[in-house]
């Protein structure tokens, strides 16, 4: 067999194993979206929204009290987690624009982006479940909370400084102080940008289900108090999965397929907002 | 940078609040480190450092703790995890820089970023109802009576296979690493100025060829980089291994029994450890997770940084 003939033999077969890896990434997607989807429409019904969970053992009942726990938690993180994360984002991209201090807390959200979930859960376990004796929903909003803050301000840095600086100077030309520069020039420069970011961490601890378990816990009772333990959908996923009951797993699979639905539409829309914004 | 700032107090006001805010993440990090240290100092005291993590015992009776068997969870699962996900993820990065017409490149791309949206415990679920059962009735035996028989390879193998075990919970790890170790290397093949590539086209390299000797050998920084950072998800991943590795604390050689990692003890036995040793050793495991992801991470950022100052002069 002569050079060119091997040359072309390998690299056909290396551009096929590629396209074959791509394949097995559409496969694996397809393959678990599809089992959520077929597993969890069984499942679905109008119960599962407006009911409370019925006994361990018996069938019927409902999620009511995990699917309004979860919008609380999930919100009371948003409240704390998103005007941090834009305010330390601001921080990086105009008041210490440049500095070494601005790069270094970049480089540690960057870090921090990634620590595992749970640890965060241990953390808030230690300040805020084991001083008070027991769990509650704010512990799991904070925890959260932790979790979002570094994705808004990265995204949020990252966006304020592709904001020409020009526009900032034709502000400060008119006069204005630079906070007012920031509010009402940049931040409406950069607001489809920030809003992604946060619709994307949003959908990131949606679905994060390690810092709730020693925060917020569980609850099967409904319940609007967050000094009390909170049921979320993700902690009974788990516990319903784990259960030995056909009905548990039922409705763990609808409630599954719920919140897929829910962050993967945030997801796309993130993404549409931002091809929107910057076409392409 | 700074105009104004004095002269007016709101502007000063303003600055000082953001100042706070972004060091809030300093804070936590360091408020994370300082409150696992503090929590895990009585099984510190107890047992050491060098002792407790080569103790092969767990016995919340006894009240003797070692984190021996999650360590060995935790190393096992992410080589495993790593091993089945860098080659995947490398084609899938080729396929979307090099092959892909300019239709599919879209597709795939966000196809990975959705793999990469799904929440670790859809993956949970998925795995523990559809792919444990896969693997127990046809996967495993499989492998059993092939690479099974295979000597030296037949420990690996050993064993009923139950699909709840190390092979499935790795399997679930290198899918959800995957779109990671993919992204960051599609973008470190982006970073290949095109001039290099058409001069080896222009001189008759074949795309293989082109790939292996002048987009890796430019962008082997960041994929470094990206591989690390991917390691660094994969030791501290939860949920999804929680639901099919089955919390045993042990030592096997065989690839089909359970286990246990660091992330799995802490989700089962955190909220059941009922006296203050136990709870401090699991405050143990969760500090030295937390200081080898940190220091896997930092790692990865260095060399992405490295990547990134190098090539996008």
């Amino acid at each position: 067999m002569n050079i060119e003939k091997k040359r072309r033999i390998k690299n056909l077969a290396a551009l096929t194993l590629s396209s074959l890896a791509a394949l097995s990434g559409l496969f694996w997607l397809v393959f678990i979206l599809g089992d959520v989807l077929v597993h969890g429409i069984r499942g679905l019904s109008i119960d599962l929204f407006l009911k409370d969970p019925a006994p361990p053992g018996i069938e019927g009942g409902g999620l009511r009290n995990a699917f309004v726990g979860q919008l609380l938690i999930t919100g009371m993180a948003t409240l704390i987690g998103v005007p941090l994360g834009v305010l330390g984002g601001t921080f990086l991209a105009e008041y210490a624009r440049g500095r070494r201090i601005s790069r270094l807390i970049s480089i540690v959200s960057d870090i921090m982006v990634s620590v595992p979930s749970i640890v965060v859960g241990t953390f808030v376990y230690a300040i805020m479940v084991k001083p008070l004796g027991h769990f509650n929903g704010w512990a799991g909003a904070v925890a959260l909370a932790i979790i979002m803050i570094p994705v808004v301000l990265r995204t949020t840095e990252d966006m304020l400084s592709m904001v020409p600086w020009t526009l900032r100077e034709a502000a400060f030309a008119l006069g204005a102080p630079y906070y007012k520069v920031i509010i009402q020039v940049v931040y409406r420069g950069a607001a489809t940008g920030i809003l992604t970011g946060i619709l994307l961490s949003i959908a990131r601890v949606a679905g994060e289900t390690a810092p709730l378990l020693f925060t917020s816990f569980n609850n099967s009772f409904f319940s609007w108090n967050m000094n009390e333990p909170v049921a979320s959908l993700t902690v009974t996923i788990f516990q319903y999965a784990m259960g030995p009951y056909d009905s548990w797993h039922a409705q763990a699979w609808a409630a599954s397929l719920v919140i897929t639905v829910f962050i993967l539409f945030i997801t796309v829309l993130g993404r549409l907002l931002l091809r929107w914004r910057f076409g392409k | 940078m700074t105009k104004g700032l004095k002269k007016n107090p709101v502007d000063f006001l303003f600055g000082t609040l953001t100042g706070i805010a972004s060091l809030s993440v300093v804070v936590l990090i360091g408020g994370i480190f300082y409150a696992l240290l503090s929590e895990s100092k009585l099984a510190i005291e107890s047992f050491g450092v060098f002792k407790f993590i080569t103790t092969i015992d767990w016995d919340p009776v006894a009240e003797v703790f070692g984190a021996a068997t999650t360590l060995y969870g935790t190393a096992v699962t992410t080589a495993l995890s790593l091993l089945f996900a860098i080659p995947v993820a490398l084609g899938i990065a080729v396929f979307i820089t090099e092959i892909a017409p300019g239709f599919l490149k879209g597709p795939i791309g966000v196809a990975i970023e959705l793999l990469a949206a799904i929440p670790s415990i859809i993956y949970g679920m998925w795995g523990l109802f559809t792919l444990a059962p896969i693997m127990e009735m046809y996967i495993e035996p499989f492998l059993q009576s092939t690479l099974g028989r295979v000597p030296g390879l037949g420990i690996l193998f050993e064993g009923t296979p139950m699909g709840i075990d190390l092979l499935t919970a790795s399997v679930i790890l290198s899918i959800m690493i995957i779109p990671f170790t993919a992204s960051v290397a599609r973008d470190s093949f982006n970073l290949t100025p095109p001039i290099v590539k058409e001069s080896a086209y222009a001189v008759g390299a074949t795309k293989w060829e082109v790939v292996k000797d002048v987009v890796l050998p430019y962008s082997k920084l960041g994929v470094f980089g990206g591989v690390v950072l991917s390691l660094g998800r994969a030791l501290g991943e939860t949920m999804a291994v929680a639901f099919v590795l089955g919390n045993n604390h042990q030592i096997t050689t065989s690839l089909f029994d359970a286990a246990a990692t660091i992330t799995v003890s802490l989700a089962n036995e955190f909220t059941e450890a009922d006296t203050d040793l136990y709870l401090s050793s699991l405050y143990y495991l969760a500090l030295i997770l937390f200081v080898m992801s940190f220091i896997t991470l930092a790692i990865a950022k260095f060399f992405l940084l490295r990547a990134e100052r190098r090539y996008s002069r």
